[in-house]
């Protein structure tokens, strides 16, 4: 618990709860999801192409993997921001009860 | 066949059905009802203005070409969507906190409301904004040659059509977006008919991907198979031209016009975008799902020499769909429309508020509640920009004359647009950027995009071929497609890469050496920490602004029954009752200020503002000026303190000097006393024994001797006195000449003794250390042998003690020679110690008959030679230190 400052402020305390550290950790996986995004879409960039003649990537694939990132991205958008509204009304409860101190 | 007649009937009754929804939306919203209007679905929905008509055909003529490389256009957006929380959040928040018009509008007031900056960005998205939407004339007027091919009356002229179509959407804009004058107010109309619109574009795209799939490709595997067979059937991407656009895309999706206008300025609540953030995503995919398809199926069915662009039209009219065709047409018309009006909306903002009004507020003399009506003049100078972009756009597309050389235009936009980019990202997340910085980068990126891409793309010989291939006067390093010689890149490559790359330096480089105004430092620090103080940045001071006059102005911008509940609010909010106008305080004034600035932009509105509070703006600038008067008199007043207590000090000073005057003034009376008290008594004696002797006969010899005597020493006496006093009166008159001479202090001490000591009764041990008495002197001797001979003769006669001693002692001590004497005796009672210099000063009785001079004139003496004499207390005995400057020996040797 944030123990009341000597003029009545709350300074942050250190540790955070589990609640306010799983946020954090949650807003750094949103940090983090563009770059993965970036990542995943620039891979099909080291594939082979065909001016090699042979083994090239035939353009299903390429479609496949392409639209299963951008799936993949979606759907991880989709859990986080469901899972930062919860988490956000939950700490908007407890700010309220917060307010009750002695 | 569905005739050119009925696809005109359509098309009208299409903008009918938009009219009658924008104007439900807006009666919905005005009379507080539809909230769904504000939920995060018509936001995502209206994001989708990014896909214009060039995106919904073009995308399948990219496909066509060149694979899979059209999906980089959406994957830009997505990934900036998908990263919502770096950026996008702030650029909300602070569009929101900042009431903030168009991306000029930001910029600006990023750097210090700076018009220069926003006449730049509105420059430049003016002309990277104009070809874009000549881009969508032709989307149209294709689209429409391709049902004019199969129409069999034959009167369709492309000419003539590409004019109606312009002037169409001209209209069409000036009615939907300047409906109201707050840019900054929700347009609730407009964007529930682009949201509309774009369910109308995918929907249609959808069901011909739909019908392409399994209508003719008879399923998946099948279609994939089509695919891999096809002559775009592997994957072979240009990895540069994959970054690049990629990246391009994103800068794009953030600083067009457009999409700011949609995305900050129509924002409802920051929520939305956590919704947006994935549900966007989902509708560019869902776009871009059967582009490669439709592609390759146009690619099979359709003649060789077909404008795969068209596909999406074509394809289904081949297969005599023609419902299909006609949803198909209607989905590339809502994709045109939709980024004309919203484009259109933005520019014409950015061009009223950022060039017109200021043009205007310079041209007016006196302040602005004076003259013409402001409201219609904004107004105005919105729709004849948006019939001047529409104009620009028509006379674009009938110069480059259509055709292929539009077909890229949309990738051209980006590149000029993304020169934004620096200026917005640093001034987000960069305090030190600087509106110097901004707009060196900026004028570097746009010239070099124009340069290196608009002019060499638009072909027409503005830029001679000569130019192009071997530089311009022949300096290789300079070909507009290979700069600093480096060839064989692709040429969006090579112009975005320079581009931005120099743009981004020379804003840094510019940002670092510059100096930024106090207000561009205060409104750095308002956007890059908005998440910590959402308040307001700038003062006025209001005590000279005039309620009456802001209320006029107030109400020729916001109109008479906005401004009038605008005012009363405040006045409610400061005297808690509505009636009386407003106190011009400084946060009513900067509200208004941004209330204001909803309506003609940040800039315009400081500027108006400060024509009426005191005829000038209250800039910080000012606001320092004033703090420096005041630093200035508070110097002044800590001045006057100052003076005041020298004041004090020399009246207490004269207070002291008067009380030691009286004192003087007494002591004099009482020396005169002294002097004659002193006098008389040794002339009473003379009298008397001269009378006895005059007057008695027969005395004897020896009794003669006696009185002789006697009447010789009185008269010695007071000889003695008075040589005193002229001694006393010589040396305090400052007159004494000294004699200077040298010695040791030893010799000088063993004279006085002996001088001292000699006759008289009584013994005295004078105890010394003699080793410290080597000490060389140049002083006057005889004056300081004086002072010693005063203090040993003095212990000699007042020393108390049954066996009196005194102690001689002699330090050297920090640059001065110390000399003590201390005796036995019971010394100098305290009361007595403080004036036991003073002239006629005697201890006790006067027994040893002394005129209590000698200290006096020792204390002279030794303040002659540069040192003094004290009494120190608390030695046992009677003790006085006498000190002697040392410089004196020094300067002797």
């Amino acid at each position: 618990m944030t123990a009341p400052d000597q003029d009545g402020q709350r300074r942050p305390s250190l540790f955070l709860e589990r609640q306010s550290y799983r946020r954090r950790r949650l807003t750094d996986a949103a940090r983090l999801l563009p770059f993965l995004g970036a990542a995943l879409l620039a891979l099909p960039l080291l594939w082979p192409d065909d001016s090699g003649g042979t083994g090239a990537v035939p353009l299903s694939a390429a479609i496949y993997y392409i639209f299963a990132c951008w799936a993949v991205l979606i759907v991880i958008s989709v859990v986080f921001g469901f899972a930062a509204r919860r988490l956000a009304a939950r700490e908007k409860d407890e700010a309220e009860a917060d307010t009750w101190q002695p | 066949m569905a005739t050119l007649n009925v696809l005109i009937l359509v098309c009208l009754g299409y903008v009918v059905l938009l009219f009658g929804v924008a104007f439900a939306a807006d009666r919905l919203a005005a009379a507080g009802r539809g909230k769904w209007l504000r939920s995060p679905l018509i936001y995502t929905l209206s994001l989708s203005i990014y896909c214009t008509a060039w995106t919904f055909y073009g995308a399948v003529g990219n496909a066509a070409r060149s694979g899979l490389e059209f999906v980089t256009i959406y994957l830009g957006p997505t990934l900036v969507m998908v990263g919502w929380w770096w950026g996008l959040r702030k650029l909300v928040r602070v569009g929101r906190s900042q009431r903030v018009t168009s991306i000029a509008d930001l910029i600006s007031s990023r750097y210090g409301k700076s018009n220069t900056l926003a006449i730049c960005v509105t420059t430049l998205a003016v002309v990277g904004g104009t070809p874009y939407i000549a881009l969508q004339l032709q989307s149209i007027t294709l689209s429409f040659s391709i049902f004019a091919e199969a129409d069999p009356t034959g009167l369709y002229r492309e000419g003539s059509s590409v004019f109606w179509v312009a002037a169409g959407l001209a209209v069409f804009a000036i009615l939907f977006g300047t409906r109201n004058l707050d840019a900054n107010e929700r347009h609730h109309g407009v964007v529930t008919a682009i949201a509309l619109e774009s369910v109308v574009k995918l929907f249609a795209l959808l069901a011909v991907g739909i019908f392409v799939v399994w209508g003719i490709a008879g399923g998946l595997e099948p279609m994939m198979a089509r695919i891999d067979a096809s002559e775009i059937g592997q994957w072979n991407v240009d990895a540069s031209r994959w970054t690049t656009f990629t990246f391009l895309s994103a800068a794009a999706f953030i600083c067009l016009p457009r999409m700011f206008q949609v995305m900050v300025v129509e924002n409802d609540d920051e929520s939305h975008l956590r919704t947006a953030a994935w549900a966007f995503p989902l509708y560019l995919l869902l776009m871009s799902l059967f582009v490669v398809p439709i592609a390759v199926i146009g690619l099979d069915l359709m003649p060789q020499g077909a404008n795969p662009d068209l596909f999406v039209l074509t394809v289904p009219l081949s297969q005599g769909n023609d419902w299909l065709a006609m949803l198909s047409f209607i989905g590339g018309f809502s994709s045109a429309t939709s980024m004309v009006i919203v484009t259109a909306m933005a520019l014409s903002t950015m061009v009223s508020n950022h060039v017109v009004m200021p043009i205007w507020l310079s041209t007016q003399e006196g302040p602005t509640s004076v003259s013409g009506d402001v409201r219609t003049i904004v107004l105005m100078a919105r729709r004849v920009s948006i019939a001047a972009i529409m104009a620009l756009g028509y006379f674009y597309f009938r110069l480059s004359g259509g055709g292929a050389a539009l077909a890229s235009i949309g990738l051209v936009a980006f590149a000029g647009i993304s020169q934004i980019l620096p200026a917005l990202v640093g001034g987000l997340f960069w305090r030190g950027a600087t509106r110097t910085g901004a707009l060196v980068g900026l004028s570097i990126g746009f010239w070099l995009w124009i340069y290196t891409l608009l002019l060499p793309g638009m072909g027409g010989g503005i830029i001679p071929i000569s130019v192009i291939e071997y530089g311009p006067f022949g300096w290789g390093w300079l070909r507009p497609q290979a700069l600093f010689g480096i060839e064989g890149i692709d040429p969006m490559v090579h112009s975005v890469m320079w581009s931005l790359s120099l743009n981004t330096i020379g804003f840094c480089v510019a940002s670092l050496l510059s100096f930024p105004s106090p207000l561009e430092r205060l409104q750095g620090a308002q956007f890059v920490n908005v998440f910590d103080h959402s308040a307001a940045p700038q003062g006025w001071t209001g005590s000279v602004a005039q309620s009456e006059d802001l209320m006029i102005m107030t109400q020729r911008i916001l109109g008479a029954g906005p401004a009038q509940e605008f005012f009363q609010a405040e006045a409610e909010r400061q005297n808690g009752r509505a009636g009386r106008l407003p106190e011009p305080t400084p946060g009513f004034l900067q509200r208004l200020e941004r209330e204001l600035g909803g309506s003609v932009g940040a800039a315009t509105a400081h500027a108006m503002i400060g024509q009426i509070v005191g005829g000038a703006s209250v800039s910080v600038e000012d606001l320092l000026a004033v703090a420096d008067e005041s630093a200035q008199m508070l110097e002044y007043s800590s001045q006057l303190e100052a003076k005041s207590a020298e004041l004090s000090r020399t009246a207490r000073q004269l207070r002291e000097a008067n009380t030691k005057l009286t004192q003087v003034s007494k002591q004099k009376d009482a020396f005169l006393s002294q002097v004659s008290h002193e006098l008389r008594t040794p002339m009473t004696s003379i009298r008397a024994f001269s009378e006895i002797m005059r007057d008695t006969d027969g005395l004897s010899a020896a009794e003669q001797t006696r009185y002789a005597a006697i009447i010789h020493d009185e008269a010695l006496r007071l000889t003695r006195l008075l040589d005193d006093l002229l001694d006393l009166s010589v040396l305090e008159s400052g007159q004494v000449s000294l004699n200077m001479g040298d010695d040791s202090l030893r010799s000088v001490l063993d004279r006085a003794i002996s001088g001292a000591l000699a006759g008289g009764d009584g013994t005295l041990h004078v105890r010394r250390i003699l080793s410290n008495e080597r000490i060389q002197l140049h002083t006057d001797l005889d004056r300081l042998g004086q002072v010693f001979i005063n203090l040993i003769s003095n212990a000699k006669k007042y020393c108390d003690a049954a066996d009196p001693a005194l102690t001689i002692s002699s330090h050297d001590v920090g640059g001065q020679v110390v000399i003590d004497f201390v005796d036995n005796g019971s010394g100098i009672p305290d009361e007595a110690q403080s004036v036991v210099f003073e002239k006629f000063a005697r201890v006790g009785s006067d027994k040893a008959g002394g005129a209590g001079l000698g200290l006096a004139i020792c204390r002279e003496i030794m303040q002659r030679l540069g040192g003094d004499i004290t009494y120190l207390p608390g030695q046992g005995g009677a003790a006085f230190r006498v000190s002697l400057p040392l410089a004196y020996r020094q300067a002797a040797q």
